[in-house]
């Protein structure tokens, strides 16, 4: 019995719940939208096509938060990201590889400022990143007001460079559909499986868990507690910039209100897929599925028709608030053994 | 040189120093800055404007003062909770249609309702902090996202208007008096506020939860209950706060009621000379701070920055004080000094 309870406890209880709302959630929509073709391969990879961005950020959140941090700046970034390179390959005739540079440069420089203020100088991530939120946005409308639409030909044909899988689905008179994907899922699931043999296997990850479990028995054991959390910002930031860029290669273009609310979006991702927003805990396998739910939530009501796209949003928040819920409820449960 | 050193600790110092240099800016770049003139029977100038525009941001500082104190975190979901009780209490007012000229329902009633929506939004955020035990700007998160989501569905996605003029007075003038209302809305909540934090032990409570809340719990304080309050009080008055945005404007803009200013509240505190960390607090510290941070968003609109361009200036102005007041950069400076002493004690 007590077994059971440890397991119940247990972080990986979580993630079982995460899975099974996906699952369910997505099960569910297969039935009641099946004429509206959710059953379809296609639909499931939509999933990845329109969350390739926030798979990246949600990653770097992860990082983060399993260090004890947080990050709220990263919607900014994006916009930010999108809105530099537009205009650079718009009106100043950059290149594509060019802005893929820019695209990582600005996502650096933000995890490094960021990283060193918080880890070095000790001040709340929250303050730190909520001053960066502003100033990403801020910086965005001073690059530009309006919104610049991306024509770049070598831009546009990684954007639509369409990769046909062998599944697929068949139409009303019996012809093949192959199910596709664009280069940026590759990318996103690509950094996934770094990000997560980086976590699992290398030194560098297990500090993170450390470092987050317990900063003080981390800094006994001899680890370099400030520059692991800087390292763990500046890594962040990289996958930042570049989840901006890829939300660049979805949206094709730069504008102001670009990306708004993001952060909450990958800080979700990341709680719903069993990151304990206290530090130490999480895997990046969890937070796809926490980009998944996500991912099934607008589809959902997109699906549905009739609902406002406010929906989206709430509901997002109403499950993270859940999971908030339920993360406590096991901490006071673990307290009490 | 003993005095001197006397002033320059005070709290009050860097918030005054602050606002006299905004002002200062002010009178160099616009002569008429101080101009108080009386047109139609109501003051117009610069310096009547900043204190007129900065009622929103007082109340909001008083709010996130006694959130900050406590909890040593901020509610960043104040611009949302605005946005919802202005939603509210238009939508209350114009009885469901989308623009009307004539109130349907009281303004009392309304105005009742919006501010109780409010405090039931500070209550989920301080039940989420308090008993929970939530980081303060997790939980508020949640709001600062869907709280304009939820504004949205209260107005059907529309802007909703109230053409009519009773509605008009707080957010403008009351007939026949030249002040414009926001400043006595903002002053009631001020002189409200202060009562009860001096005639009751609350505010030396909300200190001494914020210094150490387990030590607090211990000596018999109630810390859950006292966090949760400070969440409510904040949820209320930001309530009110969106009242008045909202009767400024006539109108419930869901998108736009409040938008930013939960940056500038914060600021507002962090300038008032609060540590951020909770504890000790001095309101009269964020109230100047409120009014310098309107009169810096004055100056950068006069130097033609648009709106969506300020949060750059006030991010940087943010990410200083907090770094000023890093203890790692104020031991880093110490001990500057000390060898500084030490280098000068050796050479004499």
């Amino acid at each position: 019995m007590k077994n059971l309870k440890q397991k119940m406890t247990g972080n990986s209880f979580l993630l079982i719940i995460t899975v099974v709302l996906f699952l369910i959630m997505y099960g569910a929509g297969m039935v009641i939208f099946a004429d509206k073709g959710f059953a379809k391969p296609q639909m499931f990879l939509n999933l990845f096509i329109s969350n390739a961005g926030l798979l990246v950020m949600s990653m770097g959140l992860t990082i983060v938060m399993i260090a004890g941090g947080i990050d709220i700046s990263v919607g900014s970034v994006t916009a930010l990201v999108c809105m530099v390179c537009a205009k650079q390959m718009e009106q100043n005739g950059a290149s594509a590889y060019a802005a893929v540079l820019i695209a990582i440069a600005i996502g650096l420089a933000f995890g490094l400022v960021q990283g060193f203020l918080i880890s070095y100088l000790d001040i709340q991530p929250f303050i730190i990143t909520l001053a960066g939120l502003f100033f990403g946005r801020g910086m965005t409308a001073v690059v530009s007001k309006d919104m610049i639409s991306i024509t770049n030909k070598t831009f546009l044909a990684w954007a639509n460079y369409k990769i046909y899988l062998p599944v697929g689905s068949y139409s009303k008179k019996g012809n093949f559909i192959p199910a596709y994907i664009y280069p940026t899922v590759i990318i996103a699931i690509l950094i996934f499986i770094v990000i997560a043999l980086i976590m699992k296997f290398t030194k560098f990850g297990r500090s993170v868990y450390a470092v987050g479990g317990n900063a003080q028995s981390a800094m006994m054991m001899g680890l370099n507690v400030k520059r692991i959390k800087l390292k763990a910002y500046l890594l962040d930031g990289f996958l930042a910039g570049i989840g901006g860029f890829l939300f660049c290669l979805n949206s094709c273009s730069g504008f102001v209100e670009q990306a708004k609310g993001m952060e909450m979006d990958a800080i979700s991702s990341a709680v719903i897929g069993g990151t304990l927003l206290s530090g130490g805990v999480g895997t990046p396998f969890g937070t796809v599925f926490g980009v998944l739910i996500k991912g099934t939530i607008t589809s959902l009501i997109t699906t549905q028709g009739t609902l406002s796209s406010w929906w989206v949003r709430i509901v997002l928040s109403a499950l993270l608030c859940f999971f908030i819920v339920l993360q406590s409820i096991f901490a006071s449960l673990k307290k009490k053994g | 040189m003993e005095k001197i050193k006397k002033i320059t600790s005070m709290q009050l110092f860097l918030p005054i120093v602050c606002l006299v240099a905004v002002l200062l800016i002010n009178v160099i770049t616009t002569p008429g800055f101080f101009k108080i003139s009386i047109n139609n029977g109501v003051l117009y100038g610069y310096i009547v404007d900043v204190v007129n525009r900065a009622s929103e941001l007082v109340i909001l500082a008083v709010g996130m003062t006694l959130v900050t104190a406590a909890s040593g975190g901020q509610d960043i979901s104040v611009g949302a909770v605005m946005a919802v009780a202005g939603a509210v209490i238009c939508q209350i007012l114009s009885g469901g249609e989308v623009s009307v000229n004539q109130i349907a329902n009281p303004i009392i009633l309304a105005v009742i309702a919006g501010v109780i929506v409010a405090g039931i939004c500070g209550a989920f955020n301080g039940f989420l902090v308090a008993k929970l035990n939530i980081q303060p700007m997790v939980a508020t998160l949640i709001l600062y996202t869907a709280g304009r989501g939820i504004a949205q569905l209260i107005t059907k996605g529309q802007i909703t208007y109230i053409r009519d003029e009773s509605y008009q007075v707080i957010g403008g003038f009351i007939k026949g008096c030249p002040v414009p209302t926001p400043i006595f809305v903002a002053i009631i909540v001020v002189v409200i506020t202060m009562v009860i934090l001096k005639k009751t032990a609350l505010g030396l409570y909300i200190e001494s939860v914020g210094i150490n809340g387990d030590a607090s719990r211990l000596v018999g304080l109630n810390s859950t209950m006292i966090k949760f309050l400070t969440y409510v009080i904040c949820g209320v008055l930001a309530g009110v706060a969106g009242w008045v945005a909202s009767s400024r404007i006539y109108s419930a803009d869901a998108n736009n009621i409040g938008l930013n200013l939960e940056m500038d509240a914060i600021l507002a505190v962090a300038l008032g000379g609060n540590n951020l960390g909770g504890g000790k607090f001095s309101l009269a510290g964020s109230i100047i701070g409120a009014f310098t941070i309107q009169a810096l968003t004055t100056t950068l609109y006069a130097m033609n920055v648009s709106g969506d361009q300020l949060p750059v200036y006030k991010a940087i102005v943010v990410v200083v004080i907090v770094v000023l007041q890093s203890p790692v950069f104020k031991k880093f400076m110490a001990t500057q000094k000390a060898r500084k002493a030490a280098a000068q004690g050796g050479g004499q």
